[in-house]
């Protein structure tokens, strides 16, 4: 009887804890999911309040088109974002695969110094520098090129990722490099050929922070950007939706949220836990 | 990844491989990552702080003025009501986030069938930018074709459509309530690792001596996560300092100026009105505001005594 007891309120308070984590998942899920949904209204629906949130009147790509006849369109930004994002993933990872096994594995001058101050950097927020990176950007020719851009990207991913390849490669055993040195190695193709198949998994994680941080950047892209053909996606967005490009269609902003959420989202499902692995580490440290 | 940083600190004093000239070779594998960080970083740091020893147009020649532009910011009202505003938000977002990550944390900490699908779905909005987030929730709150007002209209809440960005009070509130849904997926993860970091038979020990739930919440959840919690604090607290994106997207720092925050102040004088002189002098304020919490964040997340 009593045991009968418990097992019911047990399954009742099971049924109560799915029910909240149900009602939460559907709060954090529901913007995002409403706002793909809409996007694939007609646009005459689009206009209108997003209620239901999907199509009633005809499941339709036209906001996509809308957005494309915006400025620039919408294939110039996206390629834009698309590249930057790309080449900080690239830059950031060469650069500090190679800080980090330098760090990790040599002995030199300054060599504690020059870890520390990379490391501090994270400390001083970008925001405050802004107006000298436009100046210095100028001054070497990169003002107002999606190259300069990416330069400050990968700067402002070193600290992090450098911090996390140095872990990655003080985690490998130096027997292994000693083997491989006995059968002739140099440090450039043990750093190839050794090292590398060994720390993967923090290139991946570092590699996904860039490509998020580079993508989703704001701030730097609209202060840099000044041109409108190097406009990213965010900031081609942010002025539609001030309606720079005239009146304001609701219906062309869902579709380029959407195009900016959706890379995001995948990668992130698809790499999770190199992603909490990163979160991990910063916490850690 | 406390194994890895077990590995890491033997590793050190370690006798190195080869010896002497060899070793330089690390200063070449570390070069490129110091000289962006020296150009991209140090540099314009530096210059931060020379600039804001002049003043500076963007067009033109720029002439040394000393402190001048310093005694501007102590005369500059608009200024300070920035600052008084980033630090209202800061407090009120910093509070909402962990009223409500806390629980979520809790909840998914103890497994349980479909963890893993509630962790991903509160996880989901931190992955998204911040301006993509804020082109949304514009829409969302868009008084004719967004979601909240005609929704309360249609089920009768409001007597005709109420603009949630036309005055300050549901403004704020809307822009808190964004930011929550975006942020406190991300707190929640950070707060887990804490959670997880907390050795299960300490709690069944103090559950054996019969302490209740909320006791051994204050008596050994809470004391046991202090590096985390501060930890998820601070980069709140940093965040939120340097809020931007959101306010310049929804509100553009409207309405009547009233949510302008200290980096969009900034941005205004450096890039809208090209005082650039002046902009680096404000910059200088926040910079040391932003330093101070460092500081004070090593001290928060120092080892507590007597551990390691």
């Amino acid at each position: 009887m009593a045991q009968a007891r418990s097992r019911n309120s047990r399954l009742r308070l099971g049924i109560a804890e799915h029910a909240t984590g149900m009602i939460a998942s559907v709060l954090f899920l529901a913007p995002i999911v409403w706002t793909v949904l809409s996007a694939f209204k007609p646009s005459q629906e689009a206009r209108l309040p997003p209620l239901p949130p999907w199509p009633t009147t005809g499941f339709s790509v036209e906001n996509y088109g809308t957005l494309n006849t915006f400025g620039d369109g919408l294939w110039l930004p996206a390629q834009n974002s698309l590249y930057v994002s790309a080449m900080t993933v690239v830059f950031s990872v060469i650069v500090s695969v190679l800080a980090g096994y330098g760090f990790s594995r040599f002995r030199f001058p300054f060599k504690d110094l020059l870890f520390v101050v990379i490391l501090s950097t994270i400390m001083i927020p970008f925001q405050s520098i802004l107006t000298p990176i436009f100046l210095v950007l100028t001054k070497v020719g990169l003002h107002n090129t999606l190259t300069g851009l990416v330069c400050v990207y990968v700067t402002l991913q070193l600290p992090f990722s450098i911090f996390m390849m140095r872990n990655a490669f003080d985690a490998v055993p130096r027997e292994i490099e000693e083997a491989a040195r006995m059968d002739g190695a140099n440090n450039f193709t043990m750093l190839l050929k050794v090292m590398l198949p060994l720390v993967w998994p923090g290139i991946v994680t570092i590699a996904l922070f860039a490509f998020l941080g580079a993508w989703n950047e704001f701030l730097a892209a609209l202060v840099l950007m000044t041109d409108q053909s190097k406009f990213t996606l965010p900031i081609m967005m942010t002025a539609l939706q001030s309606g720079r490009f005239g009146a304001i269609d609701w219906g062309a902003v869902q579709a380029g949220v959407t195009v900016m959420m959706v890379p995001c989202l995948i990668l992130f499902l698809l790499l999770q836990r190199f992603y909490i692995r990163g979160l991990m580490a910063g916490a850690v440290k | 990844m406390t194994s890895i940083a077990a590995t890491a600190v033997p590793a050190r004093p370690r006798k190195l491989v080869g010896a002497g000239r060899r070793q330089w070779i690390g200063l070449l594998y570390v070069a490129p990552a110091v000289a962006l960080v020296v150009v991209f970083f140090i540099i314009p740091l530096g210059m931060t702080a020379w600039m804001s020893l002049h003043n500076w147009p963007l067009m033109g020649e720029h002439s040394y003025i000393g402190l001048d532009n310093y005694w501007a910011i102590l005369r500059d009202t608009r200024f300070w009501n920035a600052l008084r505003f980033t630090g209202l938000y800061t407090v009120v977002v910093t509070i909402a986030i962990f009223a409500v990550a806390f629980p979520l944390a809790l909840f998914i900490e103890r497994p349980r069938r479909l963890t893993g699908f509630y962790r991903t779905s509160f996880f989901m909005p931190a992955v998204i930018g911040f301006a993509s987030a804020s082109l949304l929730w514009s829409w969302l709150l868009n008084v004719d074709s967004g979601l909240f007002s005609p929704a309360a209209y249609d089920l009768g809440l409001t007597g005709k459509k109420f603009n949630l960005l036309a005055t300050f009070q549901p403004a704020f509130w809307s822009i808190i309530a964004m930011v929550v849904w975006k942020v406190a997926g991300f707190t929640m993860i950070i707060l887990m690792t804490g959670l997880q970091s907390i050795p299960t038979d300490l709690q069944e020990a103090a559950m054996i001596d019969g302490a209740g739930p909320f006791a051994r919440f204050r008596a050994i959840t809470l004391p046991l996560m202090r590096r985390t919690l501060a930890l998820a604090l601070i980069l709140s607290v940093a965040g939120s300092i340097l809020a931007f994106d959101q306010f310049y997207i929804i509100l553009r720092g409207g309405p009547r100026n009233q949510t302008l925050t200290a980096v969009y102040w900034i941005f205004n004088q450096s890039f809208v009105s090209f005082k650039l002189g002046y902009g680096a002098a404000l910059s200088m304020i926040l910079l040391a505001i932003l330093v101070a919490l460092s500081t004070f964040q090593l001290w928060l997340l120092r080892k507590p005594e007597g551990v390691d």
